[in-house]
């Protein structure tokens, strides 16, 4: 969200610092809460961390754009196809709020789609499910997008001003669809019985697959301690993934369904919710490419990417000719 | 490894309201400034943000170096006299 072009102009600095000694001075603006920004000297594994995390997050705003999209064409009514489609808007703005930040770290737009399209990058596991109903689209935006917003807001406050500045719109924006997605699931679960039943399959499929969107349990994450120490990740997965759950009960008991977990119950001494072991092997098996939707989802990601390149460069080849004819007629 | 047949990346700006100043928004890849100025619209818009966009091509922006932030902008530290509070103005001397 700022400029790759701005380090056209800035000249290589003369005399290059001690590396340990801009550590040092970078690690004491970190822990003032100062902003990092494009041209400032920043770690190498720094600027590599937020590559990875940022343009991950870039290609799941993308790529979640495909399970709800399903939707579009067969959403019951014309205000809920207006509601899809500008969501599915929304995320398609938030992948390119991030892309542009990520292209502030020095990586170009070409190179992560590149990544992205040769399977090389990852993105959430969670758009790698299928969504066989109407319900699972308020399941989505209720869960998963609660999820998402949970994780999103402590990176309003990231160290790097780029990321943190995208993620302020993003999170602006985000809370419509939970609310479009708890309202879905509202009338659903206040419908027929045959509605409520729907609402309730599509609780039992997003549940789990939402609680594994916070990542590893701290015991196993591998990026956690550098991240927190840079104040990229404010809360580790357990800490998020538990504030999730405690906010999510009341919800799901006030629309009068049922969370798939046996093991879920209140902890009055914690006070917090105690629940069930998530099933990392899943998790893994997903994020491993073999989950229900992986090759599909990246099979359209691919054909809309081939079937688009005439269109990026038919309009880039009218947008020369135009400076050209433009500059005849200036002379 | 640039792909000369990527498209160039404009910074966006965006008055929100009559009467205030554009402020940056953000930045978008597009073939040419009409284009920018459309995706602009559709990108950072979409909730009435604003009544008016300017685009500018992000490699015509010269910025000032962070490196050098401390000298360029020291000189400026010790002239406390340029501001009002500065002036220790007694009491009795009224609308000044």
């Amino acid at each position: 969200m700022y400029t790759q072009g701005l380090d056209v102009h800035s000249p290589e600095p003369p005399a290059p610092l001690d590396e340990g000694l801009l550590e040092k001075r970078f690690l004491k603006r970190v822990d003032a809460e100062e902003k990092i920004e494009p041209k400032d000297w920043m770690p190498e594994r720094y600027r590599n961390t937020l590559i990875r995390q940022i343009s991950q997050h870039a290609h799941s705003e993308i790529v979640g754009m495909l399970p709800e999209g399903n939707w579009i064409t067969r959403a019951p009514t014309l205000l809920r196809k207006s509601i899809l489609i500008a969501k599915v808007q929304d995320e398609g703005g938030h992948g390119a709020y991030l892309y542009s930040a990520a292209e502030t770290l020095g990586v170009s737009r070409d190179q992560l789609v590149e990544q992205l399209l040769s399977g090389k990058a990852k993105y959430s596991s969670i758009f790698n499910y299928p969504t066989p109903t109407w319900a699972d689209i308020g399941a989505i935006g209720w869960l998963v997008d609660g999820a998402a917003i949970m994780n999103q807001i402590p990176l309003c406050r990231c160290s790097y001003g780029p990321y943190a500045r995208a993620m302020v719109r993003i999170c602006r924006e985000e809370s419509f669809h939970q609310r479009q997605g708890y309202d879905l699931m509202l009338q659903l679960s206040r419908g027929t019985p045959e509605q409520k039943r729907m609402a309730q399959e599509a609780l039992d499929r997003w549940w789990w697959p939402a609680l594994m969107m916070f990542g590893p349990a701290d015991t196993e994450s591998t990026h956690s301690s550098d991240s927190q120490r840079w104040k990229i990740k404010r809360f580790s997965n357990d800490e998020l993934r538990q504030k999730f759950v405690d906010f999510t009960v009341p919800q799901a008991k006030f629309l009068g369904l049922t969370l798939p977990d046996p093991l879920l119950r209140w902890n009055e001494a914690a006070g917090r919710h105690d629940f069930g072991p998530i099933d990392w092997s899943e998790f893994n098996r997903v994020l491993k490419g073999n989950g229900p939707c992986n090759a599909e989802r990246l099979a359209a990601r691919r054909s809309a990417h081939e079937e688009g390149a005439w269109v990026r460069e038919a309009a880039m080849a009218y947008a020369d000719k135009q400076r050209v004819r433009n500059a005849k007629i200036a002379a | 490894m640039e792909d000369k047949h990527q498209w160039p990346l404009y910074e966006v700006f965006i008055r929100s309201r009559g009467g205030l100043d554009h402020k940056h928004a953000g930045s978008l890849h597009a073939v040419d400034a009409r284009m920018a100025l459309e995706h602009a619209r559709d990108l950072y818009t979409r909730r009435q943000e604003g009544v008016s966009i300017w685009v500018v091509r992000s490699t015509d922006i010269t910025a000032s170096d962070p490196a050098d932030a401390d000298s360029w902008f020291e000189p400026a530290r010790d002239k406390v006299y340029r501001h009002p509070t500065f002036y220790d103005i007694p009491d009795e001397v009224k609308t000044l």
